[in-house]
């Protein structure tokens, strides 16, 4: 082999046989445990396959656990809160995003990386503490409520933890930066000359943002979307704080499943689930991103 | 003694005088309303200044474009032209003065209200939209019956020769038919003014003389006022009823293209348009029907048939464009004024004429110009490196500019 | 004018960030609260600062989290910048689809859903080949990298889409092997990229609370894990304090990177300028 095929080949192969085996190869593992049995010890499942007599392979195979999440109303409950409190988080995330990206991008030069700055400096600091930020200033005697109260405006606590708007506040807060930057990325290439073609053929500006600058910045809403959207469905740090106890998402119910109940199968099952509900989501971002890394499609 | 420069173009533009001799003066008045105090402008640009933080973008120009004209602002890049054109689109506002359209004063009025449409540059053609989107966008922005479109987008396409192209997206476009794309959807709304910023900069050369004389044809046939930005003097030469030269925000020369190629008032619009030998000299003679300037670099004297206002002790500049000198082996005459001798140098072969660099006695060069009106083939004697020739010219060639 | 930003703009764009740092501040403000009543204002004080600094768990904690998240950094901007140079530079290789994939599926894969993938491997692998031995510091680290790689993955290959190919080729055409073309052409020119990489990688390693709780063992507790016991019993003035320095370590790098790339663009904005007046 010539060493330049050679220097080629490890390039390839070093990070290919990582990914092969800690990131594809665990999800069929996970597969592999999702149709098996619990049982008790360590690890707390049945393996598939058992050597019966010699030669002799029994193979069990329990789809159990799939029958049992679509059995039980408290995992499709799950699965449809998460999605929706998804959706909702992705909307309002992208209706406070997409200004800032616009702004940003319509400020001088000289500014603009400040202002990316100041968008990517929380992201760089820790997600957990500013989650954590949430719960004392939407608890009962919050920096919300204590300031309201003080107004006089009200005299009851507003019950804001623990409810599906505190996770809401919690997912737009925490994944804010990753619908700004891709927004602002299709904003900031757009051609100014286009609008000013509009206004000249006699669009006013807000229907040449509809017509123009909106239709052009979709890729910029979809990849943004999907960077919130799908790790939301999953999310569990956020429910966990923010949410209450009766706030059913699937990455709680996921961890539970595994660290209270110690049923490793069931879990399994979960993340399957989840993950063929977040296929196509997941296929249409690599999409995206490889249509936005260019060139080589 | 001071009379009236051949043409005299003020700030104003008013129109010019004593031009009526002239040979490419044609008489109507129809077809060259500037030369009519009557005649109403179009566009009046009324002592506009725009200034960007310290730059001044244009420096209190006045100017004045009448109904049907290809009104060419020819400078080099950052001299004003654009941010002149800019102006009249509504995309910057001046920071004084008065612009007006058709009666109509402009100020304030944004963009999408105004009677204008624009050409750019980059054509700025809508990247999601086909061909006939883009065409049809600003007719939808009225509101028209999506019948009434279909039929003006149709019929547009038709006059830029697009019919076939009309599903296609801008980048399944060349460069040639981006551009008519362009100019449709610009002239679709039937505006009365259409701006054009370099309409044919992204064009290869070939295509640029083809579609010069397109637009020419485009712009007869539906009676629109242009107005174009370009660098390109070529281009402004065959486009333009008349032409604006401007450097450093302000407009130098106003005038048709010969006016402005023949009879050019500074050494700037000399130097810019075509290609002009200068010489430095003062006034020997000045009386009202000829002067005579001696110029040290030309080692005599140029004769030159026409009067000239400028003070008697002034430097002033002879202008002489290369095609209009003669070159010869044999002396053109007894002596005297407008002729010189001189040795060849340097000859460039460029296929329909030959340039030929003359160093005269003073060691000066002079720029020669000579159409190959016969083939260059074996038999032709032709002129040589290093030989001695004559240069000669009429008294009707030189122009004598003062600035 | 066109293109210019409105008030309505600014307007929005001004809650936006006042949304991304009111929390922050409320934060870093309460630190410094004498009262044990994180949203009650009683004085000023540092005490839960040195309260901090007396609590042994997070500290070791704290140094944990540094000793993996340095590891982890180094080893998924090495995997990181293979794979994104492979993707980048190599047209057409067996399963390159596949490994596209693999290097951006990761950046939205919900965490539990990796965490759990990961630890029944470890779990399986033990079994079958008894490594790794239980879980703790490898088994974090190894999750981490892969993971994280695909971040750095996405850097590199962005910025080696925008670098001119012809720098390379004209280092090759000029005799220099390939491997040395990669170290003295691309890898100089893209090291800012991969700097950027190796903090991003240190961040979400550092950060990390879901993927680590799978893979972690007894005696492994990394910093994440031991403030999210904590913040879920409520708030305590002491993960405030910790918060801020956090905030305040990252800022300072933050800013001290943005006034260091600053300057060097106007370095070479004055040399360009130099240099064309020079010229003219």
């Amino acid at each position: 082999m010539r060493p330049v095929v050679a220097g080629r080949w490890a390039v390839i192969s070093l990070p290919y046989l990582w990914l092969l085996l800690f990131f594809l190869v665990p999800f069929v593992i996970v597969f592999k445990i999702s149709l098996s049995d619990i049982r008790l010890g360590m690890p707390p499942y049945q393996p598939m396959l058992q050597w019966v007599e010699a030669q002799m392979v029994s193979i069990q195979i329990n789809l159990g656990n799939y029958a049992f999440l679509f059995e039980d109303p408290l995992y499709r409950n799950a699965y449809l809160h998460s999605l929706s409190t998804a959706a909702v988080s992705t909307f309002l995330c992208l209706l406070i995003g997409y200004p800032m990206a616009y702004g940003i991008a319509r400020t001088d030069k000289s500014w603009r990386n400040l202002l990316l700055m100041l968008v990517m400096l929380p992201f760089w600091t820790s997600f957990l503490l500013r989650v954590y930020a949430w719960i004392g200033i939407l608890k009962n005697n919050g920096l919300i409520n204590n300031l309201l109260m003080g107004m006089g405006l009200i005299d009851q606590p507003i019950v804001m933890l623990q409810t599906d708007f505190a996770v809401y506040i919690g997912i737009v807060y925490s994944y804010l930066p990753f619908m700004v930057l891709p927004l602002y990325a299709t904003l900031e290439k757009q051609d100014i000359t286009l609008l000013e073609a509009a206004a000249d053929l006699g669009c006013h500006p807000v229907r040449a943002f509809l017509a123009i600058t909106l239709p052009l910045s979709m890729p910029g809403v979809v990849a943004g979307s999907l960077l919130v959207f799908i790790p939301a469905v999953g999310e569990f740090v956020i429910p966990a704080l923010l949410g209450g106890p009766d706030t059913l998402m699937i990455g709680k119910v996921l961890w539970n499943e595994f660290f209270q109940n110690r049923d490793w199968p069931v879990a399994s099952a979960v993340a399957i689930a989840m993950l063929l509900l977040l296929v196509v989501p997941i296929m249409l971002f690599q999409l995206a991103q490889g249509r936005q890394a260019g060139g080589h499609p | 003694m001071s009379i009236p420069l051949p043409v005299h173009v003020g700030r104003q533009g008013e129109s010019c005088e004593g031009v009526a001799g002239m040979a490419e003066t044609r008489p109507d008045k129809k077809l060259e309303p500037w030369r009519d105090r009557d005649a109403k402008p179009y566009i009046r640009i009324e002592r506009v200044t725009k200034n960007f933080g310290d730059f001044t973008a244009v420096d209190d120009v006045s100017l004045d474009i009448y109904r049907g004209e290809i009104f060419c602002l020819l400078g080099a890049s950052g001299c004003g032209k654009t941010t002149l054109l800019r102006m009249l689109a509504g995309f910057e506002e001046p920071t004084s003065g008065r612009i007006s359209i058709d009666g109509a004063d402009m100020a304030g009025i944004p963009p999408y209200r105004r009677p204008v449409n624009m050409m750019f540059q980059s054509y700025a053609l809508f990247p999601h939209m086909t061909v006939e989107q883009n065409v049809a966008f600003g007719l939808k922005q009225d509101g028209l019956p999506k019948g009434e479109i279909r039929d003006r987008v149709a019929a547009m396409l038709e006059l830029v020769k697009l019919t076939a192209l009309g599903g296609r997206k801008p980048h399944q476009l060349s460069g040639g038919q981006r551009q008519r794309v362009a100019l449709a959807r610009s002239l679709v709304k039937q505006p009365k003014l259409l701006l054009l910023d370099e309409p044919l900069g992204a064009l290869d050369r070939k295509l640029r003389e083809h579609t010069q004389f397109e637009l020419v044809n485009i712009q007869e046939k539906l009676g629109v006022t242009f107005v174009v930005v370009t660098h390109d003097q070529e281009e402004a030469m065959t486009l333009a009823s008349r032409i604006g030269v401007m450097d450093h925000g302000e407009i130098i020369q106003v005038g048709t293209p010969s006016d402005i190629y023949e009879y050019p008032t500074s050494k700037f619009v000399a130097d810019f348009v075509g290609s002009v030998n200068l010489f430095e000299g003062h006034l020997v003679e000045d009386e009202p029907d000829h002067v005579r300037v001696e110029c040290p670099e030309l080692g005599g004297c140029f004769y030159v048939d026409h009067g000239v206002s400028a003070p008697p002790e002034a430097t002033v500049w002879v202008a002489l464009r290369p095609e209009k000198v003669f070159i010869s082996r044999e002396s053109p005459g007894p002596g005297g004024d407008n002729q010189v001798s001189g040795v060849i140098k340097e000859i460039a072969y460029l296929g329909d004429l030959s340039v030929y660099l003359v160093q005269l006695p003073t060691g000066r060069m002079l720029r020669v110009t000579r159409p190959n009106v016969r083939r260059q083939d074996a038999a032709f004697d032709r002129l040589t490196w290093d030989e001695n020739v004559w240069l000669s010219w009429e008294a009707s060639s030189p122009v004598v500019v003062t600035q | 004018m066109i293109g210019r930003r409105s008030f309505l703009i600014t307007t929005l764009m001004s809650f936006g960030f006042a949304f991304l740092y009111i929390p922050i501040l409320s934060l870093i403000v309460y630190s410094f609260n004498e009262s044990r009543l994180v949203t009650v204002w009683a004085g000023f004080s540092t005490k839960w600062y040195a309260e901090l600094f007396q609590n042994e768990q997070l500290l070791n904690a704290a140094k944990l989290s540094l000793e993996v998240a340095a590891i982890n950094a180094t080893g998924a901007v090495i995997l990181g910048t293979l794979a994104g140079f492979a993707l980048s530079r190599f047209r057409r290789f067996r399963g390159r689809t596949l490994m596209t994939g693999m290097t951006s599926a990761p950046l939205v894969m919900p965490e539990v859903i990796t965490g759990l993938s990961m630890l029944l491997l470890f779990v399986a692998m033990e079994q079958a080949f008894g490594w790794p031995a239980g879980r703790g510091v490898t088994t974090i680290t190894i999750a981490h990298i892969t993971f994280s790689m695909a971040y750095v993955t996405v850097v590199i290959q962005s910025r080696l889409a925008s670098l001119d190919v012809s720098l390379e080729e004209a280092a090759m055409d000029l005799g220099a092997r390939p491997w040395k073309v990669f170290m003295v052409i691309t890898l100089p020119i893209i090291f800012p990229a991969i700097l950027a990489g190796w903090l991003l990688a240190f961040t979400l390693s550092w950060d990390d609370l879901v993927i680590t709780s799978f893979v972690s063992g007894p005696g492994s507790s990394t910093l994440p894990i031991v403030i999210f016991s904590k913040v879920r019993l409520g708030v305590s003035p002491d993960i405030n304090a910790l918060a801020t320095i956090m905030v305040g370590i990252v800022a300072i790098g933050v800013v001290a990177t943005g006034l260091y790339l600053q300057h060097q663009e106007r370095r070479r904005e004055r040399d360009v300028q130099a240099a064309l007046a020079n010229h003219g």
